[in-house]
């Protein structure tokens, strides 16, 4: 990757650029359009790609394991733990660790990404579980429902606005973290960071974050719209 | 066969329900919860467990569907021991109702209240059809509030979907824990009259707990009075209030135990004398309670008090002194 920094030019089109680009500015629209599709448009597809497969295998591993600790309270701390544990470790740190065992790979930069989802999955899915009022889980029983048909019609629905909540901050995190994947060369859009940084042209620079941070709102905003289409008594309210 | 019809209790009407010296003694106690009760629940008529709190009331209730596991003894729905029947089909063929209510706040109301047909696999148009006619039953709009969740409703109303969900699979028998214990005293007596009229028109056998007396007398075919897990005397309201069994009873209904029995029975029950000419004041429906009626003699200073039917024509007249005969010191039946 380092070589790939080097070969190209400190600023792009040197000499042949707008007036903004030659003077480095802080931001110039005109380079940013016309560029989109050679530099931002595939780093942006592959940013989204890392913190879906991120988001969505953290969210099996810690739905599962919390599943297990509603049940058998006693894996509630272990798990608690070793996913805390996960949430200290530094992300750079994190990324470059995993590259002896899995290589400069997007198995490595998912293995770190997935870790920092669980504490938050996990927490936001058990908190919501045990909270569902006692009366209506009384109600289930008495009416004749099988432990199974509880956890599914009722304490699962009911806890589903709390497990909402979790995945819209490990989804938003996550795409924060991906940025600094790239340091491992998966692409995202932390790699045009990294290539700014390496250059010192401004417009790139600004460019990928301000995406980035426009993809976590987008993805924040489309993860509310599903939470309201799938709890709609949520919002229902006395006439 | 579908489910529905593989439900071992349900086939609709009420069911006998009877305890064979059932006991229950928690873990860690030394004295049972409940001891030995032995008590028979005609069918389709509604039983109220009174006492004070810890006499073992509610204990007793959820031993019936056995959301409370019972340590020795048996309870039998028409005829059959609960222990041999599956545990959650005894929970689908028996209506739970209680005092937090417990309706599932993220289901509208026809999800609620077909909860249990769902499960037995009725058709979504057959639980669509019992949920509107159980919600025009309980006095809810089943145009309107079908498809409203739980939070858009008022604490009584939301105890009316309670016991139309209760019902909702045309459970024979019902238990009830304080239904109307946690709504204001005037939703209360509303929610009491239109379960007392929902029940005349479809009778199920109820086991109904309170810790109210006065709610007890109005709701109960009789009474069974719990203290420290014994029963202590089981009676019809009017019994009860006549002869309690001993102190504990006789205190536990109150010194005004004689006007409550008043209350229990209407100038429809008397046997009348005849009117003289004209409707002399105070003049009172057939469906007055006696107490009503002492208390319009009382307040007029009158000897007797003149029924009249519904058109307003005297029937005959009722003598101050033929009321208080009832529950002087020398008790008479009451004609009926």
């Amino acid at each position: 990757m380092i070589s790939v920094i080097a070969q190209q030019p400190v600023i792009p089109e040197f000499e042949r650029g707008s007036e903004c680009v030659r003077q480095n500015g802080q931001f110039c629209s005109d380079w940013f359009f016309d560029n989109f599709n050679r530099v931002f448009g595939p780093r942006l597809v592959e940013h989204i790609e890392l913190t879906a497969i991120a988001v969505g295998i953290g969210f099996t591993i810690a739905f599962t394991a919390a599943l297990v600790a509603y049940s058998r309270g006693w894996f509630e701390t272990p798990f608690a733990i070793f996913s805390a544990f996960l949430y200290t470790i530094p992300s750079l740190a994190f990324f470059q660790l995993m590259v002896p065992i899995t290589g400069l790979s997007v198995t490595s930069a998912e293995i770190a990404l997935v870790s920092y989802t669980l504490l938050i999955l996990f927490r936001n899915t058990l908190t919501g579980l045990r909270e569902v009022p006692e009366e209506a889980r009384v109600a289930a029983r008495a009416m004749g429902l099988t432990q199974q048909q509880i956890l599914r019609r009722v304490e699962l629905p009911l806890a589903l606005p709390a497990i909402m909540a979790g995945i819209r901050i490990a989804t938003v995190t996550t795409i924060s973290l991906a940025t600094v994947a790239a340091f491992i060369g998966v692409g995202g859009l932390g790699e045009p960071i990294f290539n700014a940084i390496q250059s010192g042209f401004k417009t790139q620079f600004v460019a990928a974050g301000l995406l980035a941070v426009l993809l976590a709102l987008v993805a924040d905003a489309l993860l509310v719209l599903l939470q309201r289409a799938l709890t709609p008594w949520a919002r229902a309210r006395r006439a | 066969m579908t489910t529905a019809e593989s439900g071992e209790l349900l086939g609709g009407g009420a069911a006998g329900l009877a305890f064979h010296e059932a006991t229950k003694v928690y873990p860690g106690r030394s004295t049972p919860a409940v001891s030995t009760l032995t008590l028979e629940i005609p069918a389709s008529e509604i039983c109220v467990l009174i006492g004070p709190s810890g006499s073992g009331k509610t204990t007793a209730m959820q031993m019936v569907n056995r959301l409370i596991p019972m340590t020795s003894g048996d309870v039998t729905i028409d005829g059959r021991s609960i222990s041999s029947l599956d545990q959650t089909e005894l929970r689908r063929g028996i209506g739970y109702v209680f005092q937090q209510i417990g309706l599932f706040p993220h289901m509208t109301v026809e999800a609620n209240i077909g909860t249990v047909p769902r499960l037995l696999g009725w058709p979504k148009e057959r639980v669509r059809a019992r949920a509107r006619e159980l919600l025009e039953l309980v006095g809810l709009d089943p145009e309107e509030d079908l498809r409203r969740y739980p939070s858009q409703f008022s604490g009584g109303q939301q105890q009316r979907i309670g016991v139309a969900r209760a019902m909702a699979a045309d459970q024979p028998l019902m238990l009830m824990d304080e239904p109307f214990g946690a709504v204001d005293p005037i939703a209360r007596d509303r929610l009491q009259d239109d379960f007392l009229r929902l029940h005349a028109e479809v009778p199920k056998t109820v086991v109904f707990v309170t810790h109210d007396i006065d709610e007890a007398i109005k709701m109960g075919n009789r009474i069974a009075i719990l203290r420290d897990g014994e029963l202590v005397q089981y009676d019809t309201p009017d019994h009860i209030l006549a002869e309690p069994a001993n102190e504990f009873v006789a205190d536990f209904v109150g010194a005004d135990r004689g006007l409550k029995r008043l209350r229990v029975w209407t100038l429809s029950d008397l046997e009348l004398e005849p009117a003289g000419e004209g409707a002399a004041r105070p003049t009172a429906r057939e469906d007055t309670s006696l107490l009503d009626a002492l208390s319009m003699m009382l307040v007029e200073g009158a000897e007797r008090v003149t029924v009249v039917d519904a058109s307003g024509a005297p029937k005959g007249t009722v003598t101050l002194e033929t009321v208080t005969r009832l529950i002087g010191p020398e008790k008479r039946a009451v004609g009926v």
